[in-house]
């Protein structure tokens, strides 16, 4: 190749590429906390097969994971293993608030052993109401972090 | 609930069981009441549950469904289901600890010498409830985090209002 692009130009357009790329190949972590992970589960089965149509690929390893969906009740136990787990993905990574729960604890708000909101210890991107979220609304998340990623509005930087 | 409002449960029912408890412990047992058939409480005081459990334990009764913690205003109770499977007989253990010093935990005799199932459920009592079972092999908390503070189904419980993850 003997032509050099200037570089504004090679790197808006590598910004443009490897978003697209993220965006089209976002794999998540198998992890489930609690009901919410069956709607998930759901999601990802045959009547939906939402994650194998947008090219996401359920890893059992946080190490080859950039997305984590937070399935579930938060409990204070669980809470250094999530925080574990997060800090673990390699960037860039992307986090879902699945559910009340993950949001701000839901129905166990005030409660002595669940965490109120998964963004009390990691950033969240997309929060997804609902106790739990039809399918539907996980499709509607993950098409709007797909937005998020690019355009490169993700929030990992937050804090 | 007395007989008369509830005529299904007759307190004066016979039970061959509570029969042969009875004549096995006797003086041990403080108050009894058969809910129905094969189904049994008694109450006991603390101390003398081993002995309780023991006796128990000989007459066939080879599992221990659970076990769970009640505050009242004047006691504790450590309340015990043992299940019988070749007999399908229940029978309910209420082991009374009085309370003595509010603030201090009360004490009783662990059964897991007797059924090794009891070490998870007397763990689990005194996460929740702070009863202390002697001679516990681990008796450290199961459910919440080793460093939380109280046991959160006492009455004197209050929830922390600023949580651990906010001091940074």
């Amino acid at each position: 190749m003997g032509v050099k692009l200037p570089n504004v130009i090679t790197t808006s357009l590598d910004k443009l590429i490897f978003n697209w790329a993220r965006m089209r190949s976002m794999w998540p972590m198998t992890f489930g906390l609690a009901c919410c992970a069956i709607e998930m589960m759901a999601t990802g089965a045959s009547r939906f097969d939402t994650f194998e149509r947008f090219g996401m690929l359920f890893r059992a390893s946080p190490r080859q994971s950039d997305l984590m969906i937070v399935a579930g009740t938060l409990t204070k136990k669980m809470a250094p293993n999530v925080r574990r787990l997060y800090e673990q993905m390699p960037e860039p990574k992307y986090v879902i608030a699945m559910g009340e729960c993950a949001i701000c604890g839901g129905p166990f708000y005030d409660s002595y052993s669940v965490v109120d909101g998964v963004d009390r210890i990691i950033p969240v991107d997309v929060h997804i109401p609902g106790c739990p979220p039809r399918p539907e609304a996980l499709i509607y998340g993950i098409l709007k972090l797909q937005e998020k990623v690019l355009k490169g509005e993700i929030e990992r930087y937050r804090k | 609930m007395t007989a008369e409002s509830k005529p299904e449960t007759k307190p004066e029912m016979k039970s061959d069981i509570l029969d042969e408890i009875d004549s096995k412990l006797k003086g041990v047992i403080t108050d009894s009441k058969v809910q129905r058939e094969r189904r049994l409480v008694i109450t006991i005081d603390g101390k003398d549950i081993v002995k309780v459990c023991q006796t128990l334990f000989d007459m066939g009764f080879d599992h221990l469904s659970n076990i769970s913690g009640v505050e009242y205003e004047d006691r504790f109770e450590s309340v015990y289901h043992i299940w019988s499977y070749s007999n399908k007989n229940l029978v309910t253990v209420k082991a009374v600890l009085p309370k003595k010093e509010p603030e201090k935990q009360p004490e009783i005799d662990s059964v897991t010498s007797i059924w090794r199932s009891a070490n998870w459920h007397e763990r689990e009592t005194y996460d929740l409830m702070g009863i202390r079972y002697k001679g516990h092999p681990n008796l450290t908390r199961i459910l919440n985090p080793d460093d939380f503070e109280g046991h959160p189904l006492r009455k004197s419980f209050k929830l922390v209002e600023n949580p651990w993850y906010d001091e940074k």
